[in-house]
């Protein structure tokens, strides 16, 4: 039996207060639409605190802060040791000519107060240095030990504020966690922080378990496990650690996703050799046939409003994407580039589709537009695949396997316009990462 | 532990001689020896002596036990698998050749029961494969049923490119992992 950990911790507490408020005449603003080659230099000086318990919390934090704007390529962490101003107080104007001297050009001041064992109030206020005004002050409540998703939260207020998009600091990462030889390999169920922080084994490793997806609604978790050497498709429940599978089905159910508003499931069927997209309502667990086609019909991906689906077929002879109505309905191929075409994913935004392309014995990750049209490669490498968008659709981060006898896998990150390429930390070789929805 | 199975099987023995097939991989094809029955012309019994006691079937020590999974690999020609070309799961004169004989040897053996897995190389996306490796233990599956062993014994999985058995990332062992492994259980089911 495998053993479950309830691992969600609940953000006891959080409040957003936007009592310090807001300008709207901010001139400071990023665009991230386009490549990004210089980033906004930005200042983050260690939050303000009285005592040392405190300032180590403050320094925790901003740090935090400073690696999420940093790992986002919009946004140059300036070094601390440059600053010249030495703020004492958050609620006073900084002096901006000592910021621009270093060519600062946002500065978030922040202070932290523990107010008792178990509640400490994080503030910050993000100033534009050219402008000088105040873009931005929140305030967190919250417990000592969620000190790092409230930095988390800070860095998606700052991105929010600069660059008028949602952020995706607070989330977390599904992967596959993988040890032992190529050959021989484990495979477990994993979960961190978006920045690698955290990780946890989601469920024992004494099954083979693969492609796991994130519900957009709720902590819930789909994948694909050979539990019982019958390879079906699972609910986890990573909040309670209720697991369940999903139906009983004679033959192997796999490539599961969720529909955006997580009451339904899209997922492949293979009865006879021959595999076929379904969708399944999680309620009534009804399920509908999408695709007849004896060619191979996998990974089903919903667009964001739930009427179209991007899948991956062979039906053309080699395997290419296709778009059709949710109820498999005015099927039509939409890649049409060189190579063969696999893993589609619909982004959070509707815009676009992140797939897998390969030819010329290289595998990259490209997205397109919805019909096809635009398609751009952003990656290249011996094997790069099982792409997932963040859930502000600006990033995509992806699995890379490395030509070797070791069968090294790891997890890295590319933005949107194929700038920006780094590895994700992970605590071993991992694969297949699903990107949370922002957490509450 | 199954590991014997008693039946009339040294017919099966005699068919080829060799050395016992390599469990590692890539094992080089043995060179087939052939035994040239020796046909002795057996001395006239002499009157009123006892017959000699019966005596075991003579086996070569070198040669799988007749019913064992060693048995069913051998007589796969080393291991109980067929492979496939790059995205295909046709299956080849080869591959054929080799599941005519595990039909063969299924249908003498009728206690065993067998998983189809069907395995796909690295040079693919995982979910691709997944549904790859269906296709191809179906194949296996499909062309054993038609010589004959009952559906009802042939299990399938797919494990997509889950389960290599070939570390190398190049064409030699990428041509290894494209696969369909017949896996023996002996015994019967249950």
């Amino acid at each position: 039996m495998t053993t479950l950990k309830r691992i969600f911790l609940f953000l006891v507490g959080l409040c957003f207060a936007l009592l310090l408020g807001s300008t709207a005449s901010a001139q400071l603003e990023i665009d991230i639409t386009k490549g990004n080659l210089d980033p906004t230099p930005i200042a983050v000086p260690d939050f303000i605190a009285d005592s040392s318990a405190e300032r180590d919390f403050g320094k925790k934090i901003a740090e935090v802060i400073r690696a999420d704007l940093e790992r986002s390529g919009l946004f140059r962490s300036l070094d601390p040791a440059s600053f010249l101003e030495t703020q004492t107080n958050i609620d006073y104007k900084p002096a901006f000519a000592d910021w621009r001297v270093i060519k600062a050009d946002a500065l978030v001041s922040g202070r932290i107060r523990q107010e008792s064992p178990s509640r400490i109030l994080v503030e910050f206020r993000l100033w534009d240095i050219f402008a000088g005004e105040q873009l931005k002050g929140v305030r967190f409540a919250t417990t000592p030990e969620n000190w790092r998703r409230t930095a988390h939260k800070a860095s998606d207020a700052i991105y929010e504020a600069l660059t008028g998009e949602t952020g995706y600091f607070d989330t977390r990462i599904v992967f596959i966690d993988e040890r032992g030889p190529k050959i021989n390999k484990q495979k477990r169920l994993a979960i961190m922080d978006q920045d690698g922080e955290n990780p946890i084994y989601l469920l024992g490793g004494s099954d083979l378990v693969l492609t796991p997806r994130f519900s957009p609604s709720s902590q819930t978790i789909t994948y694909m496990s050979y539990e019982n050497d019958r390879p079906q498709v699972y609910l986890l429940d990573i909040e309670t650690g209720r697991r369940e599978l999903l139906g009983d089905f004679p033959g192997m159910t796999f490539a599961p996703q969720f529909s955006p508003n997580g009451d339904r499931l899209i997922m492949s069927m293979e009865r006879r050799g021959n595999s076929d997209i379904y969708v399944m309502d999680l309620k009534s667990r009804s399920t509908q046939r999408l695709t007849t086609d004896p060619a191979i019909d996998v990974s089903g991906s919903f667009s964001p409003d739930g009427r179209k689906v991007v899948f991956n077929s062979d039906r053309g002879n080699s395997p290419q994407l296709y778009v059709m109505d949710a109820d498999g309905k005015n099927v039509k191929r939409i890649s049409f580039g060189k190579g063969r075409y696999s893993a589609p994913v619909w982004s959070p935004r509707g815009d676009k589709i992140a797939f897998v392309r390969s030819g010329g014995g290289k595998f990259g990750i490209g997205v397109m537009d919805v019909d096809g049209k635009n398609e751009r490669i952003l990656t290249n490498s011996y094997l790069d695949e099982s792409p997932t968008w963040s859930p502000n659709g600006r990033v995509i981060i992806f699995s890379r396997a490395k030509q070797d006898r070791a069968g090294t896998t790891e997890i890295w990150s590319v933005d949107l316009t194929g700038q920006n390429l780094r590895k994700v930390e992970t605590p071993g070789m991992a694969s297949d990462p699903a990107w949370s929805p922002l957490l509450p | 532990m199954k590991k014997y199975l008693m039946a009339g099987a040294a017919l099966l023995v005699l068919s080829a001689c060799a050395t016992q097939p390599e469990p590692e991989l890539m094992p080089e094809p043995e060179p087939v020896v052939e035994v040239q029955p020796q046909i002795i012309e057996p001395e006239p019994i002499p009157e009123a002596q006892p017959l000699p006691p019966v005596v075991e079937p003579f086996v070569d020590p070198n040669l799988p036990i007749p019913g064992s999974e060693d048995d069913f690999a051998f007589q796969s020609g080393g291991e109980p698998r067929v492979f496939f070309g790059y995205d295909q799961f046709n299956l080849s004169p080869e591959a054929q050749d080799v599941l005519r004989r595990q039909a063969n040897w299924l249908n003498i053996y009728q206690d065993a029961t067998a998983t189809i897995e069907g395995h796909a190389d690295e040079r693919g996306t995982r979910e691709y494969n997944l549904a790859l490796g269906a296709r191809r233990a179906d194949s296996v599956k499909a062309f054993l049923v038609s010589q004959g062993v009952a559906p009802n014994r042939l299990r399938t999985i797919s494990y997509g490119k889950e389960r290599p058995i070939d570390p190398r990332a190049n064409e030699a062992g990428w041509s290894r992992n494209r696969n369909g492994h017949t896996n023996l259980r002996l015994g019967g089911i249950g």
